[in-house]
């Protein structure tokens, strides 16, 4: 049976804006342009790529569905409590092999001494073997040779896809090579692979140069393509018997929880933005192009919201929705419903103390925009202040929202670490990379450290807000009107 | 100047009102006290007794806004918006659910936040800045590159990884400080050494590459090619031009954190166990204390507009040209 939680129907709706928006630039040369600009800088496609594997994973685990219970014959099926994703199914393996507590990563036996009785009925005190990880090694030591075996074939397998996949994605260009569509960020990994595919060369050079005039990083996206490619098939092969990054406390294993934790990190970053965006559009452009007292009152409230400490503001109204949630438990039918409203509640309250700097920018850029000769021959025209708004004000806002989209984001995703710490974050038993820190951070004074949970998350959460960081990057100075002055042409 | 200090004041006045009615909202009328009540003595086996004790001890059992059996000034003042919210505009914060006075903890507590938030944030300035000259002198060389990339991966690090990295390698590793506690007079040295050196490492990457991009808008102008064609050297032309002359954008991020440094930070307080009102707060959310949180809230705003004062006064410090009317 599929679930569509809040959260999802909200991802869902973001992606179909996505969608359209990208259509919509897509038939618009002009709008186009920036977009070229982002795509000739290499870090930028290289970072858009890493975005994009993360993105897979959250969006495979947004499929929400609860499986139904076997063993019923009556026609009424009944469905298991518990909420799985899409994501959950593929990599059902990680989840279900659960250890009994602490392991290193690619350990083969518990991070504790434990008693073991021994066949003899003598009580010892040793590492035990571990449930999963490594059960199918007869000897322990044999643990090390199968590790580099699995991992080198693991990533010659990666290689060989991501291979397949650059090649695939050049023979997609060649049908229409005039045309110049179709030839987008993962399109474009392929000016290198000319000796591979030799067969059909002669046709191939031409699109490569043309692909290689118009600047696009080709040999950057090809070996971006072929590391990401090798490490996830190592990974991959890795993890179907062993705990690549160990279990956690209740072991659980942590490149599963690190795998999940990337949903709760992605729907902050984006959903965040996305429900307050219509607010401050509405405002900040209404109060820059009406002025009088719909000005002061919108900048009376924003700016009484933005005088309160933006992190307080938000411990109070969390406070405040845990109040609700505990005192209405009617509401929910599932634990993960209830987890997951809260997150999208947290998403409503991170959102409201973040619109008003967006708000007070778009305000300051309509107060410019509505002197401008354009608006005034509009509005002698009598064009109706809704149109002028529609047509004039909000296409030329348009890049200030997208900076601030992609700016946002990964402040959000490392907020969300910190929220959680404090105690205001998402529900306790929702996976996220705050949970997964907050966890961890006890195991500090343990000796020998467990240091691995800690590390996974950290990790995860560096490469996710770096990549987005090096893309809001390149698409900030593709948008920036103040720093476009090669291309003023077109 | 003091006309207009006298007005800013004054405007500051309908706002602390919004902040206040907002959090009355939010406390109150989102939720009631019978709400806060059952959730504080658990949701389930409550009787409606235990509820209108736990309200009565903390004055909670009277109306909202109008107390229409209380006779004369009672009808407004008898209420839960007058003594709860409406006290705190002459800092009367009231009494935390264990009893204590609020405003007598925030007195205790603005030191120790003091003792590390104020050499964190000047030691942080001087830093942050001198590491932005460091990249504007170098400038499009490899090593002002390196300098950016080293910001963006530094700023993309979490903040908790700084403490608890931190904690681990300075404390547990090399034992040269405390992992935490605190201690007043000069024994606090070493007990603030080492969340000052974090609290200046976390804001590295994003700090310095803020004062970058200031500095670089500064050094195309025009005054910056007479200082050269005057013949100054470089390292004069950044320090004695181009740093004045960024102070305006840098003053607009920089003075208005001052007056909320008394608020210390929430994360290394209570990692480091500052007993700040950083710790304070973060000890009232666990313990879900909601007067605590609701008087952190006021005051934190209260210093936040003092602050966008303190910005305006500092204008006219800087630059001559700006004049307060």
């Amino acid at each position: 049976m599929p679930v569509i939680l809040w959260s999802d129907a909200l991802v869902f709706l973001l992606l179909a804006a996505g969608g359209i928006g990208a259509w919509y630039v897509r038939r618009h040369e002009h709008l186009l342009l920036p977009w070229r600009r982002v795509a000739r800088s290499a870090t930028a496609l290289v970072s858009l790529l890493v975005l994009s594997l993360f993105l897979a994973v959250g969006l495979l685990d947004t499929l929400h569905y609860r499986a139904a219970l076997p063993g019923q014959q009556s026609g009424e099926a009944v469905y298991s409590p518990e909420v799985l994703s899409v994501f959950d199914k593929l990599i059902e393996p990680l989840r279900t092999h659960t250890e009994k507590t602490y392991s290193a990563p690619l350990a083969v036996a518990l991070y504790a001494k434990e008693s073991v009785a021994d066949t003899r009925g003598n009580v010892l005190r040793e590492y035990p073997r571990l449930r999963y990880g490594g059960a199918h090694l007869a000897d322990v030591s044999q643990r090390d040779g199968d590790v580099a075996k699995r991992a080198l074939f693991g990533a010659l397998a990666g290689l060989m896809a991501g291979l397949l996949i650059a090649l695939a994605s050049v023979w997609r260009l060649l049908p229409s090579p005039a045309s110049g569509r179709g030839a987008g960020g993962e399109g474009s990994q392929s000016k290198y692979l000319s000796p591979e595919s030799s067969l059909r060369s002669t046709s191939l050079s031409p699109t490569l140069s043309r692909l290689r005039e118009r600047g696009l990083p080709l040999f950057s996206m090809l070996v971006a393509t072929l590391v990401i490619a090798a490490l996830i098939g190592a990974v991959a092969n890795l993890a179907t018997v062993y705990h690549v990054l160990g279990t956690d406390k209740v072991g659980q294993d942590v490149l599963y929880l690190s795998l999940k934790s990337i949903r709760t990190g992605l729907i902050i970053g984006t959903v965040t933005t996305l429900v307050t965006l219509p607010l401050a559009l509405l405002l900040g452009i209404a109060a820059g192009y009406f002025r009088g007292w719909i000005d002061d009152v919108i900048q009376y409230i924003y700016t009484v919201l933005s005088s309160i400490p933006s992190v307080l503001l938000i411990a109070a109204a969390v406070l405040m929705m845990q109040v609700a949630i505990e005192t209405h438990p009617h509401w929910f039918d599932t634990a993960a419903s209830r987890a997951d409203l809260r997150l999208v509640f947290l998403c409503l309250v991170l959102g409201m103390t973040s619109w008003t700097g967006l708000c007070r920018l778009l305000r300051g850029e309509t107060l410019k925009l509505r002197e401008m000769e354009y608006i005034q021959a509009a509005q002698s025209f009598g064009v109706s202040s809704l149109r002028i708004l529609v047509r004039h004000i909000v296409p030329n806002v348009m890049h200030i929202i997208l900076i601030a989209l992609v700016m946002d984001f990964s402040a959000l995703v490392l907020a969300e670490a910190v929220l959680s710490y404090v105690g205001v974050g998402v529900d306790p038993s929702m996976i996220s990379f705050g949970t997964m820190i907050n966890a961890a951070r006890l195991e500090m004074g343990r000796e020998p450290m467990v240091w691995w949970a800690l590390a996974a998350a950290f990790g995860f959460m560096l490469v996710l807000v770096l990549a987005a960081n090096l893309f809001a990057d390149a698409v900030r100075d593709a948008f920036d009107p103040r720093l476009n002055r090669t291309e003023g042409a077109a | 100047m003091l006309a207009y200090l006298i007005r800013r004041i004054f405007y500051a006045v309908p706002i602390l009102i919004g902040v206040n009615l907002l959090t009355f909202a939010l406390f109150f009328v989102v939720n009631t006290p019978d709400d806060m009540a059952r959730m504080q003595l658990g949701i389930k086996r409550v009787t409606p007794e235990a509820i209108e004790k736990w309200k009565q001890q903390r004055g909670y059992d009277k109306p909202l806004l109008l107390n229409s059996t209380a006779g004369g000034a009672g009808k407004i003042t008898d209420t839960i918006f007058w003594q709860k919210s409406a006290s705190m505009f002459v800092l009367d914060f009231g009494y935390s659910d264990d009893g204590r006075s609020i405003s007598r903890e925030i007195q205790t507590r603005m030191m120790p936040s003091l003792a590390i938030a104020l050499p964190t944030f000047m030691i942080g300035l001087v830093v942050y800045v001198s590491f932005a000259l460091l990249m504007t002198l170098f400038r499009t060389t490899a090593l002002d590159m390196a300098g950016v990339a080293l910001c963006v991966l530094l700023m993309s690090v979490s903040g908790l990884f700084y403490i608890i990295g931190g904690q681990f390698v300075v404390s547990k590793l090399w034992h040269l400080a405390p992992i935490s506690g605190y201690a007043g007079g000069a024994d606090s040295f070493k007990f603030v050494a080492l969340p000052i050196v974090i609290g200046v490492a976390g804001g590295i990457g994003s700090s310095s590459r803020w004062y970058r991009t200031i500095f670089l808008e500064e050094i195309g102008k025009d005054y910056v090619r007479t200082a050269r064609a005057k013949g100054l050297s470089e390292l004069a032309v950044l320090f004695r031009h181009v740093l004045k002359n960024a102070m305006i954008p840098i003053l607009t991020g920089v003075v208005v954190v001052i007056p909320l440094l008394f608020m210390g930070s929430l994360l290394t307080e209570s990692f480091f166990g500052i007993p700040g009102l950083g710790s304070y707060t973060i000890d009232a959310i666990n313990a879900q204390d909601f007067s605590v949180v609701r008087a952190m809230v006021f005051l934190g705003s209260l210093l936040y507009i003092a602050g966008l004062i303190l910005t305006d006064i500092s204008y006219t410090v800087v630059d001559p040209r700006v004049r307060l009317s």
